[in-house]
């Protein structure tokens, strides 16, 4: 371990726990995309880091066949998420990494910097709520698994506790078509007014869809899924057009935006709606 | 604090500095090495692109004293002192520099570029230097810069 005053460098995971416990306020840094900013434009001065960039630990992931599941490392930058293999076992989480920042930022940005920084405009986080992702969290004392949807509690507040470190998000491995997207003012480099990830899941039936920036966290619209599930045959055949757009209005109506610098509430709730409706129709729904 | 630092091939040692230190600042201000250059420090503009353990990224978004054991590569370590390479050549004969205080993250992030991907598309281009924002050239010579680069290159310049 390289321990320099206050900053410490983990060389494993257990160097990070040992640190992470040892400093309960440290912040733990991943790809620094959201630290940096805040500490060279907002005047942040944390008292310690952890940086965790040298934990081979966080930076892999692996496919349970078994269980049809993909677990992430909290580490793996989105570069490797918007490349194969990644690419061909979560299709939509391929696509939110292609939006973030530029290639300098994917190189260093992570699922586990999204979730820690849990900013409602977090790229990943809609397709980590979409697909039900559990967010594995360990410390010293143990491990803890806990629901994406418990983990984010508001606007850059989630359920981590001191001491404890994000190691990893595991997501199902679906059947159906899933996809993201996104709205900003310019293709690359930008933070999003609003989005969303649509996924098919075609052996329950189901479609789930999450948003981001458009709550003070990401909002699933389970009443919209419901509704559809009721209006429509997910397992098999289109969904007729006019069903994907009466699907994309009732997306809109759960999501509780506001007026900002980014855009204001009128048009994410619009922007959310036709998204919505988009992604059902590019995954086949809106024949 | 003092801690040391692995770039372009050498040790380099950092005395005195504060913790929260980005490494283009200590890169700038501390190690002498001013062709990295600074602008927005939020990760916007790519004018301070370095490549470390091979991946560019934002040298403003680094913790410096984070990168301890990292391999950093500058813009000065690009090309011997006194020369240019392939893409510093086609950067200079197409008119992609300008003003010229986007050219080093340009030249680091494109060079890491055809290093990865000898044979771009438009496309691949497009992203590559997505995130190395130029106020000057409105990027058609930059463009030309990067093909001419990558068919200097596929011809045997390095």
């Amino acid at each position: 371990m390289t321990t320099t005053g206050v900053v410490v460098v983990a060389d494993s995971l257990d160097e990070a726990l040992e640190a992470a416990a040892r400093h309960p306020d440290a912040v733990l840094l991943q790809g620094g995309t959201d630290v940096m900013v805040e500490v060279n434009i907002h005047h942040r001065r944390p008292g310690a880091y952890v940086a965790l960039r040298r934990v081979a630990e966080l930076r892999r992931w692996h496919v349970d066949e078994e269980a049809r599941t993909v677990t992430i490392g909290a580490g793996v930058p989105y570069g490797d998420m918007e490349r194969e293999p990644l690419r061909g076992l979560v299709p939509a989480l391929a696509e939110a990494a292609r939006t973030v920042g530029s290639p300098q930022i994917r190189a260093a940005g992570s699922l586990g910097g999204n979730l820690g920084t849990c900013s409602p405009a977090g790229d990943a986080l809609p397709v980590l709520s979409a697909l039900d992702a559990i967010v594995h969290l360990r410390s010293r004392e143990g491990s803890r698994d806990v629901a994406v949807h418990d983990f984010m509690r508001g606007v850059k507040r989630n359920d981590r506790r001191p001491g404890e470190i994000i190691t990893a998000v595991t997501l199902p491995l679906l059947r159906g078509w899933q996809g993201y997207a996104k709205v900003g003012v310019r293709n690359a480099m930008v933070i999003s007014a609003a989005s969303a990830c649509l996924a098919w899941d075609r052996d329950a039936g189901a479609v789930r869809v999450a948003l981001g920036a458009v709550g003070p966290t990401v909002i699933r619209c389970r009443e919209a899924e419901a509704w559809l599930a009721g209006a429509a045959d997910l397992r098999g055949a289109a969904v007729p057009a006019a069903t994907a757009t009466e699907f994309g209005r009732r997306v809109g109506l759960e999501a509780r935006p506001i007026d900002d610098h980014r855009s204001t509430a009128a048009y994410r709730r619009h922007a959310v709606a036709v998204l919505a409706e988009r992604l059902l129709r590019r995954g086949g729904g809106g024949a | 604090m003092s801690y040391t630092l692995r770039i372009n091939g050498e040790d380099r040692v950092v005395q005195d500095a504060t913790i929260s230190e980005s490494l283009l600042f200590v890169l700038r201000e501390r190690l002498g090495l001013p062709g990295t250059k600074g602008a927005c420090e939020q990760g916007e503009c790519g004018s301070c692109t370095v490549v470390m353990d091979g991946e560019a990224v934002c040298s403003c978004l680094v913790l410096a004293a984070g990168a301890i054991g990292a391999d950093v590569r500058t813009i000065e370590a690009v090309s011997p002192a006194g020369e240019y390479n392939a893409v510093q050549e086609a950067f200079i004969a197409e008119g992609g520099v300008q003003c010229g205080f986007c050219t080093p993250g340009l030249v680091v992030a494109v060079q890491h570029l055809l290093d990865r991907t000898p044979d771009p598309s438009d496309l691949e281009i497009k992203e590559a230097i997505s995130g190395n924002i130029c106020r000057c050239t409105g990027y058609g010579r930059v463009f030309a810069a990067v093909r001419a680069a990558r068919d200097a290159r596929r011809a045997g310049a390095t």
